[in-house]
């Protein structure tokens, strides 16, 4: 998936952020519009693939779960896919979902939601290369007989 | 085999359970393990069992450990039993490891990797030696950062490429290009299709990524100590987070669902060739779920051996023979087969006793009349002996 839509990039922000974040970040929101579930909150089962070699022959590597709702909200059609068993993170990624969609909440999801969980999760992962990086191994040579 | 109905266990039942509740709790003056204590401090030991258990979900994976009173094969089959309740949603597109956020990556084919070797969290450098601090339960640690840290972008390219570019390695490809999954063209699925051999290596593949670490590593040790040997290198070993993506029909293109940490390996193996291939290093690969090494290096060790057939080498080894190994490398199975025997087999035994206990007098019978036999003969029978 190289070249991502912006509803593709928030959706991933949507299911990756933690619940907490998510809820803390959809509290600013004040009252949210009614919805109503097209598909109830679902956990279920996703089969991982992977490659042979990393770039050879598909093979199913194992499951992990998965959680999904679809919800009705101001005449558009939310969608939330989130990994793990939250059926509350599901809804409110759909409900998120939805609401990008729509003219007048559009703006507000962006920089109150999807901008600060993305900084979040840029945030997490700088860190974590930061710890990476600070493992790296740098060889030198020893000079010999001069 | 027959199973007795024995009646009157029903109470000793019940209390053994109750029992096991109250002894896995330990001393109530003792606070009570978190699953999050146990996500984030035995956190190896979840890794091992979402990969046996072949479901990626922290959360189920400390609570069986907890369960299963730390014992680890039993939370993978508590893992297993509840995969089962859940239905099949969605297939991912196969995971794209070159994009992989490195939490560790070391190849010790190459000293100069693209990127660079970095270690990463290991116990690889340092002393096995017991740390008493660890026993006064007030440490703090912090984790050392750098600021010099280059974009991800190129760093996470494969060590073994170089060896590609020369064509000094077998190429791993898909037979039909870069092939989007057409119903027919599914990967075998274990869990959905029963396993026969011979097998093919999306089969194995999936077997093996479920595999008991311990069964795995033994014959993974196998093959180095002679028994099948592939003379292999560990051409690189990477460990990070990865994207897994779905492309849910409903909605008509791809998202991504979460990050999923991943252990891969890559081993190479020297190969002298054969008619029809010429000398060159042949692949093993290894993949699990987690921060799992040891698990993926022995994964890969066998999976080349697996190969033998289809680089026309002899198979005098047990971890060349598919049978063996893909029939037996599941503990959820073996363990179920080796411990059913604890259950009531007092019919199937009275009958082996009743033949043992009639095989014996038969024995004496026979005994007492050969020896009649020869006290009332002539000897001559032996005479021919002279």
């Amino acid at each position: 998936m190289e070249q991502r839509t912006e509803r593709q990039t928030s959706m991933a922000i949507l299911a990756k952020s933690s619940l907490s974040h998510l809820e803390q970040r959809i509290e600013t929101l004040g009252e949210l519009p009614q919805y109503t579930f097209l598909r109830s909150p679902e956990i279920g089962l996703t089969m991982v693939r992977g490659r042979a070699g990393g770039t050879g022959e598909a093979f199913n590597l194992g499951e992990m779960t998965i959680t999904r709702c679809v919800v009705r909200i101001e005449d558009f059609t939310g969608f939330g896919y989130v990994g793990g068993r939250s059926k509350r993170h599901a809804e409110l990624a759909a409900v998120c979902d939805g609401l990008l969609q729509t003219e007048a909440w559009k703006p507000k999801i962006y920089s109150q939601i999807i901008q600060p969980l993305q900084t979040i999760l840029q945030q997490q992962q700088a860190k974590q290369q930061r710890q990476t990086e600070a493992t790296k191994v740098d060889f030198f040579t020893m000079l010999r007989g001069e | 085999m027959a199973y007795v109905a024995v009646k009157g266990g029903e109470r000793a039942i019940q209390n053994a359970e109750a029992l096991l509740q109250a002894m896995r709790r330990g001393d109530n003056n003792i606070p009570e393990l978190s699953l999050e204590q146990i996500k984030q401090q035995l956190s190896l030991a979840v890794n091992r069992v979402m990969a046996e258990g072949s479901l990626y979900d922290r959360d189920l994976a400390a609570l069986a450990i907890k369960q299963s009173w730390g014992d680890l094969v039993e939370a993978i089959f508590l893992l297993r039993a509840y995969r089962t309740t859940l239905p099949r949603l969605y297939y991912s597109k196969p995971l794209d490891t070159a994009q992989m956020q490195l939490q560790r990556r070391i190849s010790s084919i190459f000293k100069d990797v693209p990127g660079g070797q970095k270690l990463g969290a290991t116990y690889d450098y340092i002393h096995r030696l017991l740390d008493f601090k660890l026993a006064a339960e007030d440490g703090e640690y912090v984790a050392p950062e750098t600021d010099n840290v280059r974009a991800n972008g190129h760093s996470s390219s494969r060590a073994i490429d170089t060896l590609g570019e020369e064509g000094l390695i077998q190429p791993e490809t898909t037979s039909t290009g870069d092939r989007s999954f057409a119903p027919t063209d599914e990967p075998f699925d274990i869990t959905r299709q029963s396993l026969t051999t011979p097998t093919n290596r999306d089969a194995r593949l999936q077997n093996l990524a479920r595999a008991d670490e311990g069964f795995l590593l033994g014959l993974a040790y196998s093959t180095q100590r002679g028994y099948g040997t592939n003379h292999p290198f560990a051409g690189e070993i990477r460990v990070g987070d990865l994207e897994v993506i779905i492309e849910p029909e409903e909605l008509g293109f791809e998202i991504a669902i979460a990050d999923i940490q991943v252990t891969e390996v890559q081993m190479v193996n020297q190969f002298k060739g054969s008619k029809k291939l010429p000398p060159q290093f042949t692949r093993g690969y290894g993949l699990t779920f987690g921060y799992n090494e040891r698990k993926a290096m022995s994964m890969a060790l066998v999976d080349r051996a697996l190969r033998a057939k289809e680089f026309g080498e002899t198979i005098e080894g047990v971890a060349q023979d598919e049978e063996f190994v893909l029939y037996h490398s599941d503990n959820v199975e073996a363990q179920g087969f080796v411990q059913h025997l604890k259950l009531p087999h007092y019919i199937d035994f009275q009958a082996e006793l009743n033949l043992v206990r009639q095989m014996r007098q038969e024995q004496v019978d026979r005994n007492n009349h050969d020896q009649a036999v020869k006290q009332f003969s002539p000897p001559s029978s032996s005479c021919s002996k002279i």
